[in-house]
Parts: structure tokens; sequence; C-alpha cells
């Protein structure tokens, strides 16, 4: 009886589809509405590593100053059943009063902002300055050895500028982390 | 009449200036606060010189700050209320820790009020200072630094709105000294800002209809319930055995949910998991329709995961939408109050019947089936003439306590096992045991808290000779606020689950389980001024059990049993639910992988 019982483990017959590890993991981007009220950071940031999930990036600031409501925009992976529960357990914090999947709109805005310095000489600040212009990077700050550009986009447009700044110099990048929002009317 | 006049009070109380520990004081008192358990010290003497003119607010003064907390879970377990324990900064703090995340994994209400070094010497590493907010935020529901005096009636509402909504928990308050000498005006309940902060989402007639569906066509239905059930208050309890005879239903329950069915119907099944009956276990694991409620499929009750009742739908009924697929994808999720969603299902129920006729014989293959396991009576034991027998000690204290209005507690080990398989109980809020933490040491001050609550009751904490000694100051406690528990130590000189994993798991090396140099229970009970009465023979062991039920003070009842005998029947870790260990059992039956697991 052990050893059939056991074979048709493999089987579930749920009704719906199984998604406890499986599913492709992907990318989430969630905006988490908080009370802006001290510690509630800490709980956000405390809760994602006690229950073992990452955080590829995190933004925060206050967006209401009337309600004294944050935003707090966090990058994680995984399966969608790992997902269901990072929201899950974040909904259930005290100060937060909403998580949103953004990401679960297909073409939902994603914005970042990255400071990029490039020391070099000669023909090199030449082709920096050009390829500046295609991503229509600014030169904040210019002297004889050095750019800093600032540019906005997506992750990927700024990993590709961060990418062809490699051999012309790079030296420093400093980035905000992901903001995110949906398009549209709609409000979350 | 009374109300109105109350109300005019409190609105004159309102407009005078008072210092933080009085505000304190008077929210507690506004939430219907009737008794703290604490401990003084630097940081909390203003809210002790308060609460040294209030009459109205009973202290009990533990001897750790770890029993103030268990004491409190006691008291909220027992009654349904929030229970509250004061402490003061640093170690009094630290100390509470413990009880916190015993109360967070059980979802136990408590408020623990805790002191803090005044605010400008915050941060500066000052005596008895720590983070305690940063300490206790990751076991607790929610905590709270008072910022002033002006915020902490406010900040003490939602607190108790807090730990005792939604799933309930353990707050904490950190409250700053000078906080606490602060001038400021009360809020009343009423008055004090509300913010959304525990939404149940209502409950969808859809699910329900979908539910009462896969009910009424089930073959193999079970009912799984837990805590949860006993946490929705007694009328959920009411609700639930309604709901198990309107359908005919077997039913289980988890080691927290005990009493809230009772275990003297015939549909009952006994506690699974674990130590677990084998028709309970058997019935989860062949059943085609699983229904948790207030349960939430810890790794002791579904055994190996990816073997868990492999041919079930699943219904999960679950305050928290966190528990809900966090172990055990289901098919049907409902969130709601365990109660409200229970009398939903059963209004359903009926309303089914109406129209269709349900056809009882569907389920008669099932109970034959179950029947068929029970007769293998699981928790059988060879009993001895000689010596106590664990389970027998049980049985009889079980049988010698009917008809009295007994509580029991537990620490952590054999005996809880042994204490859930043979004290059987009928009603809810009668058993409070650590379940999700598993802290040693819970049951005594427990116990405190229970007796505090039922003064008139038999408050009964079934235990462990290792267990006992974890927290066995607060005997101390128990005899100078006259709180007569009874502390029933089922004595083996062993650490007996630990003795039992390295017989079962390391080849019977029992690596430092062994407790030599016990004291002797009778004359530590005499030494705190207790009852000592020791049993080592089952000839007299009814006699001194009687002993101690008539007794008017604390007990220590040193209950001498058999040094080596195991709890079984077992589902070995690792293991699936229909693999289940009885008696004889040799160490190849547990896996390497299961080794890991604990």
């Amino acid at each position: 009886m052990t050893a059939q019982s056991s074979q048709s483990g493999a089987q579930s017959q749920s009704v719906y589809p199984v998604t406890r590890d499986e599913g492709a993991e992907r990318e989430v981007i969630l905006a988490i509405i908080v009370d802006n009220e001290p510690g509630v950071l800490a709980r956000v940031v405390g809760l994602v590593s006690a229950r073992g999930y990452n955080i590829e990036s995190l933004t925060v600031a206050e967006t209401d100053m009337e309600k004294h409501t944050s935003r707090i925009t966090v990058v994680t992976r995984g399966s969608p059943s790992k997902i269901e529960q990072i929201k899950a357990q974040l909904g259930r914090l005290v100060p937060v009063r909403r998580v949103i999947d953004v990401s679960a709109e297909t073409d939902a805005l994603e914005r970042e902002l990255a400071l990029i310095k490039v020391v070099n000489e000669g023909d090199q600040r030449v082709e920096a300055m050009r390829l500046a212009d295609i991503f229509r990077a600014r030169a904040l700050d210019t002297t004889h050895q050095s750019f800093v550009f600032e540019i906005t986009g997506a992750r990927d447009k700024i990993n590709a500028f961060i990418d062809l700044m490699k051999p012309l110099g790079l030296s420093e990048v400093s980035r905000t982390g992901v903001l995110s929002i949906r398009r549209g009317a709609e409000k979350d | 009449m009374t109300a109105p006049q109350a109300k005019q009070e409190t609105k004159t109380a309102a407009q005078i200036s008072k210092s933080g520990a009085e505000l304190l004081l008077d929210a507690l008192e506004e939430q219907g606060v009737e008794v703290i358990f604490g401990y003084p010290g630097g940081a909390v003497l203003p809210i002790y010189d308060a609460l040294y003119a209030r009459e109205s607010i009973r202290h009990v003064l533990v001897r750790h700050e770890q029993g103030a907390l268990h004491a409190a879970e006691g008291y909220a377990r027992s009654t349904g209320k929030v229970g509250v324990a004061l402490v003061t900064s640093g170690p009094g703090a630290t100390n509470a820790v413990t009880g916190l995340a015993d109360a967070l994994l059980d979802s136990i209400p408590v408020v623990c009020i805790s002191g803090q070094v005044a605010r400008p010497l915050i941060g500066t590493d000052a005596f008895q200072e720590c983070d305690t907010t940063g300490i206790t935020r990751s076991c607790t529901k929610h905590n709270y630094l008072a910022p002033s005096a002006h915020g902490l009636p406010t900040i003490v509402h939602e607190a108790f709105h807090i730990a005792r909504n939604g799933r309930p928990g353990p707050v904490l308050i950190d409250i700053p000294k000078d906080v606490q000498f602060e001038k400021a005006r009360y809020t009343t309940r009423e008055d004090a800002q509300k913010r959304n902060c525990i939404v149940t989402p209502e409950i969808s007639a859809h699910q329900i209809e979908q539910a009462v569906d896969l009910m009424r066509y089930a073959r193999r239905p079970v009912l799984y319930t837990g805590g949860g059930v006993i946490n929705a208050g007694p009328e959920a309890s009411k609700v639930l055995r309604d709901l198990a005879k309107a359908t005919g239903f077997p039913i289980t329950s988890t080691l927290m949910g005990l009493g809230a069915f009772p275990a003297s119907d015939p549909q009952w099944l006994g506690m699974l998991g674990m130590h677990g009956s084998y028709e309970a276990n058997n019935a989860m694991h062949d059943c085609d329709l699983m229904i948790a409620i207030g349960a939430r499929f810890d790794d002791r009750v579904t055994g190996r995961l990816d073997a868990f009742s492999p041919n079930s739908r699943k219904i999960h009924i679950d305050i928290d939408p966190s528990s809900i697929n966090k172990n055990v994808p289901v098919d049907i999720g409902i969130v709601g109050d365990a109660g409200a969603v229970m009398q939903a299902m059963l209004d359903e129920w009926k309303r089914r019947d109406k129209t269709e006729t349900h056809d009882k014989t569907r389920n008669d293959a099932w109970r034959t089936q179950i029947d068929g396991w029970r007769a293998r009576k699981s928790f059988a034991y060879v009993n001895s003439g000689t010596f106590i027998k664990p389970q027998y000690a049980v049985e009889r204290l079980y049988q010698l306590t009917r008809g009295k209005d007994v509580y029991v507690t537990t620490e952590v080990g054999q005996h809880q096992m042994w204490a859930a398989q043979h004290f059987h109980f009928d009603e809810p809020n009668r058993w409070m045991t650590s379940g999700g933490l598993g802290t040693m040491g819970y049951g005594l001050p427990a116990a405190l808290g229970v007796q505090a609550a039922h003064p008139n009751a038999l408050v009964i904490d079934i235990a462990g000779d290792a267990s006992v000694q974890m927290t066995m100051q607060e005997m101390s406690a128990a005899v100078q606020h006259d709180l007569p528990i009874k502390i029933f130590i089922l004595n083996n000189a062993y650490l007996g689950m630990v003795r039992q994993w390295q017989e079962l798991l390391h080849g019977g090396r029992y690596s430092h389980s062994y407790s030599d140099s016990l004291p002797d229970f009778v004359k530590l009970a005499e030494a705190y001024g207790g009852h000592g009465i020791r049993a080592t023979d089952p000839a007299e062991l009814d006699e001194k059990i009687m002993e101690m039920i008539e007794s008017k003070k604390p007990v220590l009842f040193d209950c001498v049993v058999t040094q080596e005998e195991n709890v079984f029947p077992m589902i070995p870790s690792g293991a699936a639910h229909n693999e289940m260990l009885f008696g004889e059992m040799t160490e190849d039956s547990v896996s390497e992988q299961g080794k890991t697991l604990v």
C-alpha cells in the first residue's frame, strides 16, 4: 500500500495547476505603498531578508505629503508562487497599505537614473561624448580628464550605456534603482 | 444607563494633563485589562509608581520576563482576551523575546509594554539600553517606540486592535522613561485616530458555493482544523460542531486546535501529524477532499510535502492570506474569519439540502475504512504493574479530573505529546501549549496566567523534568500570588524527546540528554512554600493525584515514570502520512534526508 500511494503522489489531482516551485522564475517590480513612519523601511527589508527573498533593487521616498505615505519600489525574482508569497507577506505588515505588482502590466513604465563618471583623454573623450549624445545622456560635470554623465531610462538602456563606457575609461557609477508606474489613466 | 455616565467621566478625565505612565494605565484600563504580568526595573519605574495607586489593575510579579510573556499567553489563550506583560529596558526586553516569538508563531494576542532609556539617551549605549524595537521587529506582529506622551494612548489602542484582530499576535510598545513622565492629555479609544491596518475581505459567495460543491460530491472528505478555530472564539467552535454534524465528515485537528471539536464525538479522529493518530494521518493521506480551517500546513503536520495527501482537492480557510498556498498549494483558498466562513458554508450546505438530497451513503465506505484504521488503536501502550508508564499517568490524571473545571498547559517534549494523545478536550480554550516555537518552559508560567484568569479552576501543567526547570523559578510567583497551579512532572530523568531522537536517528548515542543531579522536586516545592508530592508506584498514583487535586497550594508532583519510553506512533521526518511507525523501529527506517529535517 505504501509503495502504491507514494507512486500516485507524483500526480496531484488538483483542479488548478500546481504552482509550487513550478513555472519559470520571473523578475517582478513591486510598488509598496506604506505609511511613512519610523522603521517602515527596516520592516520591509527585514521581512524580505528573513524569509530568504532577494532584492535586486530598492527605491524609496515619500510620495504623498498629506497622507504621509511613501512608495517603495522593489525589484525581486522568483517563481510565481514565491512572488505571491512575497506579496502576501508584505501585505501583512501593519504600515503597508497596498502591494502592487507593477510588472504584471506588460508595458508598465520603468525608469532609472544613473550618474556615470568616465576618466579619459584624446579620442576616447570624443567617442564618449558621441555615445552620450546617442543615449541622450547629459554631461553634468566636465574637466579635462573626466565627464560625469546623467542618463535616465529603463535598466537595459543604462546597462548598455555602462558597457559601452567600459573601454572608454569608466570610473564610477551611481544608480537610483528602479521606479515604475502603470500607463494610462488608471491609478494603482 | 451606566454607559453615558462613564463616557462623561472619561471626557472630563481627558481634559486633565497626566503623566505618560498614567495615560498608559488609563488606556489599558479602557481596553479592559484586569491583570498585568510583569517585572519592574529602572526604565519602567514611573509606570510601577502609577500602578501602585491603581486598584483596578492587578499585577502579578513573575521571576523572569520570559515567564511574564508566557503567563500573558496563558491568560490570553484561556480567556480569548489580550494578555498584557510589562518589562523593563535592556535585559527585560531581551528576556521577553522568547515569549514574543512564541506568541507570534502560535498567533496569541499579547501586548508587551517595555521601558526604554530616556529619549536623549537613545543610541548612546546607555545603561540597560538595547534596540528593543529592532530586536523584536521580526518576532512581533507590530511594534512601536512611543515618541511622546501625547501619542501614547493612541498607540496603545492601536496595539490592542492589531493584537486581537486578523491573525492575532504579539505587539510591543517601547516607552522611553522621559515619555512616562511627560504630561499630556488622554485620547479615548473612540477618539483615537484609526488606520485601516487589518483588513479582512468579504467572504466570496462564489467561493463558498464552489467549496460546498466539492463537499457534496466528496467520497472521502476530512476536516482538518487548527488553532485558528480557537482564536475565532467559542462561536467558531460551535459552528464547527454544527458543520461537522450537518455533513457527517470525520474531523481531525492540529496540536493547537485541540478542544474546538469534542474528543468524545464519534466523528473525531484524534490529533494528526508527527505523533498523531493512525486514523487521522491515514485519513489525511487518502482523502479526496481536505477542508483545512485555521490551520497552516506546518511541517510537523504535513510530513514529506511531495507525498502529502496526493489525491485530494484542498479547501483552505484562513484569516491570513499569506498562509494560503504557502506550504501546500490548494484548490480553493478562502480568506476570512474561521467562524464566519464556516457559518456561510453551513448555510449554503443547508440551502442545498432543500433542493437536492445529499446521499449520506456516499461516505459509508470511507467511514468503514476509517473504522479499520481506528481499530489499530495507535495510542495503545504496554502498561506495567511495577513502574508508572507516562501514558498511564496522563490517562489517570484525565480520569480523575473528570467533572472538574480543568485547564491544561504543557511544556515541550514527550510529555506534551502524551498529554495531547491521552488527555482529551471537549471544549476550546482549555489546552495551552507551545506548538509553533516549541518553547520548553512555557507551561509553568502559562499556568500562572490561566490561574490568574480563572482563580477557582483546576490548572494543571503537564510537564517534563527538563522543561520545567527552564522556568521553575515561577513557583515563587505562584506562591506569592496565591495561584494554586499543579505542576505534574513526568520525570524520566532524560530530555525525553531528544533521547528518543538519539535512539532512533543517532544509534542510541545519548549525547548529553541525561539529567544527572535532578533536584528533589518534593523538597524543592517545600522550599518554595508549595506542596510536594512524589509517586513511584502505579498502585499509589490515583491516591497521590487526588492529593494534588485537593491541595490548596501550588503543587510540584514528581511522577517518576519509566525512563526509556518513546512516543508512538510517529511519522519520521522525511516520510509521508501513511508511513507511520509503531513501537518496533530500527534506525534504517529514517532516510538520510529525513535526518537533516529533524
